[in-house]
């Protein structure tokens, strides 16, 4: 058993862990936190992504010890109290989810995906969402949902 | 009384989702987020061999592994659970949720593990050593019907599991008479042939499956959540299998995170985390890996055609000929044998083709079972007919679309019943053809396209015409039944609950339900709550598949939330002192018509209903009524759909570059959510068409056990799709609607590989076989062997 210390959400959370405990499984078995989800096993699907440090993450790719000390973000900690990110407004807005089950992972990416170019071209978001996959809605109402929030002007 | 508000009507308009708040926010329960106090994890150990006799099953290791509290080989299983039921009348071999004696693909399950948590399950389970002694495998579907290289089931002497079946020319299948048939090729003046292949492909919901069973002995009785698409037909079958009443199982779908059909069947791991529950008294929970996912949830498509059509000179087409050779995999899943009889059904697409002889033979091979995979059939005989079309405009020297045109079934022939039984419902198939062509700009393409080839781009444009069958009702055509049931109750402060029998998984009936129901009963949309997926709250059900949930499901809710009208305007008429038939619902108000200060606010109506002081004669108190929709038939949906694409001439990449789709899917509820399911059934179309391929090895190994290996399309992968409907309301339901959610993979398929090979007519190819990938492409243009120039494909 190793201990963590991860800041999650704002909050520090501690615990002994598997040193093998992949950190999405601290969230969601550990924390309860079971809006990042599991949808591969080899890092394609991103329903997993969290922000680490600032940065979205596979958060299936990494161990909880190698979070040790991090700040993780994960959807639950993405609205600010009952005000929605930009990007939960604009999947809202433009029907951006079907199933809901990528949409976690897929938000958590663009937020990123903002950050680092908040007025992104049709393409630029497609080839940002590359690490992402949906199965249910064709992209292109995800598209527009992240084309809505880079057009609110506060998308990260 | 205060005047209000003025509510606007819903049915129509692009209402956002209810659903989603809670999907945004991470809020959402999907069955691995279902977690019960003593809760234990399942893990199987599976065949890593395509077929085998099973020497010896060592569980040992297992036993030894820390936090294992049992393992079950499937010899044990046996002893207490029987052989998995299915949901066709066709005959079908044993097959266990455990395999005891031989394996038939690779990741059978061959013994299962109780453990504390999953990664003590999986330590298990790896740690479980069998022994084979090796059989053939068998692979390949057509040299399978000699028997060689091994019989699967002792039962079906050369691996047949169906058939020949015949279907077609218009007479039941008992009177098989080929004189029409054999008369329409010897009028013809020309005859097109092409074996053709639609592929084997994984259907790959982001959700994985996964299943909780609790069993408490204390009350007897099961508890189970599923990530399924019909949690009744679920309990029907958990209960018939453990041996419990239906009144002792409830069945839940929480949020499920997509099906596409694959989450119809009742698949093995249910069976055994039910029984086991049942057998140890505890909870139980197994979520699958996405490498089992691509092993043993079912696969979809799969079936060879070699199709014939006869035509004249003029481009009337006079004959159909289809022999399909389906392969099944290794067993017979629920629906497994009825799949591909759908494609036999819709051989006549949208043409009043006045011959047609299909005849299907299904074949077992070591590979994962298929099933209905979104379109289930029907994309598979729109693709084989649409190419076939396209290989007569070729030589015919037409406009694809003219071609086309000629053969409709026109409007006036509605009902029209094909030469295989199918009867359509309602047609406008011109218009939606003109439709597509005004919005894509077809002339203007072609001029585009020609433009490109003059500077020596392979560009090609394609275009499909489709029609589907949708509802799955009436009950003739389902073993369960094809109705679809539901429940509207008016609550005592005017508020209204529903039940639907149709349990979504992204379609969105939460909102379009809600929206009906706003505007029937007059109220605002966020009085009413539309629950599902719940065998102890929703009394009964079929569930969701087919593109059923509108045209069956919606129907089913119109027709309780008409009746629970009709009583409420009883009691109202009693408190206004009215005529019944008098009366309005609108604005949250009751109304004598034309004297809206006689108005009764919803609520109180309601609240006098549920304490009737003074109790109309002949009523009951309260107001929840509830209906069965039993459709008349099922609905035809259809449209066009037209691809433009470019290959490129060194690598062979094929890029398209327009999707113009033109759907009819009758009247519609909410656009939004509409237009969602067709971009993505657009991109599963594109995604076969394209980039996806379920592909084994010559031993039976599976080549696409993941991610890394299996591409399902990415956002960069497509261009912006461009909609339009039209829309021919179905005479088969109170709503006019047909029914969307398979649509886009049935169109887009044919016209992408039409256009992929409109784009290398230049070196004489008649058809290339899906998956489009690079290298097929490649060898086209520079030749099998690379050299400059190409022949055939």
């Amino acid at each position: 058993m190793a201990r963590v210390s991860i800041t999650v959400n704002g909050r520090k959370r501690a615990a002994d862990v598997e040193p093998r405990l992949l950190l999405v499984h601290f969230l969601r078995e550990h924390l309860n936190l079971t809006g990042a989800h599991v949808g591969c096993d080899t890092s394609q699907c991103g329903a997993c992504t969290v922000l680490v440090d600032g940065r979205s993450a596979k958060s299936c790719t990494i161990f909880a010890v190698q979070a040790d000390g991090a700040e993780v973000m994960t959807i639950e900690g993405l609205a600010d109290g009952d005000r929605l990110h930009p990007l939960q407004e604009g999947f809202w807005e433009e029907h951006g989810l079907q199933c809901g089950y990528c949409t976690p992972g897929m938000i958590m990416s663009a937020v990123t995906l903002l950050r680092d170019n908040p007025a992104p071209t049709e393409r630029q978001i497609r080839e940002g969402l590359d690490g992402n996959l949906c199965r249910c809605t064709g992209y292109q109402h995800i598209v527009n949902a992240i084309q809505h929030a880079a057009a609110s002007g506060e998308g990260s | 009384m205060a005047a209000s508000p003025v509510l606007p009507k819903l049915v129509g308009q692009r209402v956002k989702r209810r659903e989603d708040p809670r999907l945004i926010q991470g809020r959402g329960t999907y069955v691995d987020d279902v977690k019960i106090a003593g809760m234990q994890h399942l893990a199987f150990k599976r065949s890593d061999i395509a077929h085998g006799r099973i020497r010896s099953v060592d569980t040992s290791g297992a036993e030894a592994v820390d936090g294992v509290e049992a393992v079950f080989t499937g010899a044990q299983i046996a002893e207490f659970l029987g052989p998995m039921p299915i949901g066709t009348p066709f005959p079908s071999p044993d097959h266990r949720a455990v395999a005891s004696d031989v394996v038939r693909y690779v990741g059978e399950p061959v013994a299962v593990v109780v453990a504390r948590d999953r990664y003590a399950a999986r330590d298990a389970a790896d740690a479980i050593s069998v022994e084979y002694d090796p059989l053939p495998a068998v692979v390949d579907p057509e040299k399978a019907l000699t028997g060689e290289p091994a019989v699967l089931h002792a039962d079906f002497p050369n691996n047949a599991a169906v058939g020949p079946l015949p279907s077609g020319t218009g007479a039941s299948p008992k009177a098989v008479d080929d004189t029409a048939i054999d008369q329409a090729f010897a009028e013809a003046d020309v005859v097109v042939s092409q074996r053709m292949v639609n592929h084997r492909l994984a259907p790959t919901s982001i959700e994985p499956r996964g299943v909780v069973a609790h069993y408490e002995p204390g009350k007897d009785a099961m508890t189970i959540w599923s990530s399924t698409q019909n949690p009744h037909i679920l309990r029907t079958f958990i209960a018939s299998l453990t041996g419990l009443g239906q009144d002792q199982v409830r069945a839940i779908a929480p949020e499920v995170g997509g099906g596409f059909g694959s989450k119809i069947n009742i698949y093995g791991e249910e069976y055994v985390a039910a029984a086991l529950s049942r057998r140890l008294g505890l909870p139980l929970k197994w979520v699958e890996d996405r490498s089992e996912a691509f092993l043993c949830t079912i696969h979809g498509r799969d079936i060879v055609a070699y199709v014939d059509l006869a035509a004249r000179r003029d481009g009337t087409v006079l004959g159909l000929r289809m022999r399909l050779v389906a392969d099944i995999g290794a067993y017979n899943m629920l629906l497994t044998a009825a799949i591909p009889t759908l494609t036999m059904t819709m051989a006549s697409n949208v043409y009043a083709i006045p011959a047609i002889r299909a005849t299907l033979t299904e074949v077992f091979t070591n590979k994962t079972p298929t099933d209905a995979y979104r379109g289930a059939g029907r994309p598979e005989a729109i693709y084989f007919v649409e190419r076939a079309m396209d290989l007569l405009a070729r030589e015919l020297g037409m406009d694809p679309a003219e071609v086309r045109r000629r053969n409709f079934i026109r409007p006036d022939q509605f009902p029209f019943k094909t030469q295989t039984g199918a009867v359509y419902d309602s047609g406008d198939y011109a218009k939606a053809l003109d439709r597509a062509l005004e919005k894509a700009g077809w002339e203007q393409l072609k001029a585009e396209r020609d433009a490109a080839r003059a500077e020596g781009r392979l560009v090609g444009l394609g275009l499909s015409m489709y029609v589907e069958v949708c509802g799955v009702g009436p009950s003739s055509g389902l073993p369960t039944g094809g109705w679809e049931h539901s429940q509207v109750t008016v609550e005592r402060d005017g508020r209204v609950s529903a039940t639907t029998g149709a349990s979504p998984h992204g379609q969105g009936n939460e909102t379009t339900f809600a929206q009906m129901l706003a505007d029937q009963l007059g109220i605002p949309m966020e009085h009413v709550r539309i629950h599902h997926g719940d065998t102890g709250v929703v009394k009964q059900g079929i569930g969701t598949f087919g593109s059923r949930s509108q045209a069956v499901g919606g129907a089913a809710l119109h027709l309780a939330g008409g009746r629970v009208k009709a009583k409420m305007a009883k009691f109202a008429a009693a408190l206004l002192e009215a005529h019944e038939g008098d009366l309005v619902f609108e604005n949250g108000m009751i109304a004598v018509k034309g004297a809206p200060s006689s108005a009764k606010s919803f609520a109180e109506v309601a609240g006098y209903a549920y304490r009737p002081i003074k109790l109309p004669e002949g009523l009951e108190p309260g107001l929840s009524e509830e209906a069965f929709f039993e459709p008349s038939n099922n609905t035809y949906p259809f449209g066009c759909h037209i691809a433009m694409l470019e290959i490129d001439r060194d690598t062979g990449e094929p890029r398209l570059l327009r999707m113009v789709a033109v759907d009819d899917a009758g009247n519609l509820i909410n656009p939004l959510i509409v237009e969602g399911q067709i971009h993505g059934g657009l991109a599963q179309g594109i995604g076969q068409a394209l980039i996806e391929e379920v592909a084994y090895s010559d031993d039976g190994q599976p080549l696409t056990g993941s991610f890394m290996d299996y591409a399902i399309p990415r956002a960069s992968d497509f261009p912006r799709f461009e909609l339009e409907s039209t829309v021919t309301p179905t005479p088969v339901n109170p709503l006019g609607a047909k029914g969307v959610g398979e649509a886009g993979t049935i169109g887009s398929t044919p016209c992408i590989v039409s256009a992929a090979v409109d784009a290398l007519s230049g070196f004489g190819v008649r058809h290339v076989d899906m998956m489009l990938r690079p290298e097929r492409l490649w060898r086209v243009i520079h030749g099998a062997n690379g050299s400059p120039q190409g022949g055939q494909a």
